[in-house]
């Protein structure tokens, strides 16, 4: 991916990727982490304006280390109404319907044949 | 006029077969918009032609006969074949309406809570991530749109897998692919051969979304693994739980991944011509259905005495 083409998605995604990648990494990270982490090519500004952005709207935490701030996610009461939430989607079976699931459940044949599905791509 | 209701009763069967044909042959998209169109028209015909049935058996009750304002008895083939015909269609509408009933307020109860505690949560752009165990991710529509991911989800992927899966819920949600959704189930509580349509459909929408996805981040095979990662991620939590039921086909998962994995094609006038079967089969049975409600009205008309023989 270009510079360019990073630089100019809409705040929303980046928002989105920088988040993610605070979630994935599972322990608190500095901008210059964030920025390797997200594996673009956006600018460490741009990667620091974004952040901040986050931590204004109370889904980023911030603590300072050294000359800087490490970042992380916050957990709190929300995150446990959202984990909550996530209990009583679990019991429907039937959510699939009106909410489009990224991945359905695999029976043992499916994961046997998307294994070799992957092995034979890779060769 | 009763054998012309009958059609629309039984030609759901052959939907199964040429839906799956239709996803195989045309664009995902396209596929889509046949499949649920086709399901829409299949379901209604079934509904009409069972309440012409029901209205039929209703109406040679002396009763309801009175109610009508009939001068003259009902003209229909014969009492013993339409008279347990009637109570069969009551039966499987009143069943079908339970059903249907039941399933949308448990959708829309899931559908409102998912929503407000989404609106509550302070969201970075479009994402609303889960702090759980599992790994599961879906897309939210509504205003405005969501993308739903676990934490389990987010580590299990890379970097550009974790795009591909934004991308992916990007396009259900600006494809708006709940209406489809949405259409099938109510098409599955029509006619038991509609539910193998639904199952199809719910394929459809996630390989219109696969394809969407592919084209945006412009890279087949990096949605293609991002599947498979998330999918192979999800199984390993998922072994333990005792209400796991293998399923005896293919499942969806390793038929997307199997398509996005071979190069795009464009598929041949022949091919299409082909997978548009189920729209003939569609626009048949709604055309029985309808001439076939038609004739009853016909019948009732005369049997009013408003119209001569």
């Amino acid at each position: 991916m270009s510079n360019a083409k990073d630089e100019r998605r809409p705040a929303g995604e980046l928002e989105a990727a920088v988040m993610a990648a605070l979630w994935a990494a599972g322990a608190p990270l500095t901008a210059g982490r964030v920025q390797t982490e997200l594996g673009s090519q956006l600018a460490r500004t741009t990667v620091t304006t974004i952040l901040t952005r986050l931590h204004e709207k109370g889904v980023v935490g911030r603590e300072r280390q050294g000359r800087g701030y490490v970042y992380f996610p916050v957990q709190d009461a929300p995150g446990l109404t959202a984990r909550r939430m996530h209990s009583e989607l679990d019991r429907d079976t039937d959510r699939e319907t009106v909410l489009a699931r990224f991945v359905a459940q695999l029976s043992p044949d499916d994961e046997q044949l998307l294994r070799q599905l992957l092995e034979g791509d890779e060769q | 006029m009763t054998a012309l209701l009958l059609v629309p009763l039984f030609l759901p069967f052959l939907a199964p077969t040429l839906a799956r044909r239709t996803l195989g042959r045309l664009t995902p998209v396209t596929a889509l918009w046949v499949l649920t169109t086709s399901a829409m028209a299949l379901a209604s015909a079934c509904v009409a032609a069972l309440g012409a049935l029901v209205l039929t058996g209703l109406l040679k009750l002396p009763a309801f006969a009175a109610l009508g304002e009939l001068v003259h008895p009902l003209r229909t083939p014969s009492d013993f074949l339409v008279v347990p015909a009637a109570m069969a269609a009551t039966g499987v509408l009143t069943l079908s309406v339970w059903t249907l009933a039941r399933s949308a307020l448990g959708q829309a109860r899931v559908f409102r809570t998912a929503r407000t505690q989404a609106d509550r949560y302070p969201a970075a752009g479009d994402l609303c991530v889960i702090d759980s165990p599992h790994p599961d991710a879906y897309a939210l529509p509504g205003r405005p749109h969501r993308i739903v991911v676990t934490s389990a989800m987010l580590r299990s992927l890379g970097p550009a897998e974790r795009e591909a899966l934004f991308a992916h819920e990007r396009a259900h949600n600006q494809a708006g692919h709940h209406y489809f959704l949405a259409a099938a189930e109510l098409a599955a509580h029509c006619h038991p051969a509609l539910r193998t349509i639904r199952a199809t459909i719910r394929l459809a929408a996630e390989r219109a979304a696969d394809e969407a996805a592919a084209t945006v981040l412009g890279d087949r095979r990096l949605i293609a693994t991002a599947i498979a990662r998330a999918a192979l991620a999800g199984q390993a939590s998922r072994s333990t739980r005792p209400d796991f039921v293998p399923a005896a086909t293919t499942g969806p998962v390793p038929q997307r991944v199997a398509a996005l994995l071979q190069p795009s094609e464009r598929c041949s006038r022949a091919t299409r011509f082909t997978a548009l079967l189920l729209a003939a089969c569609a626009v048949l049975s709604v055309g029985a259905g309808a001439t076939g409600v038609l004739a009853f009205h016909h019948q009732v008309e005369i049997a009013q005495g408003e119209e001569s023989h």
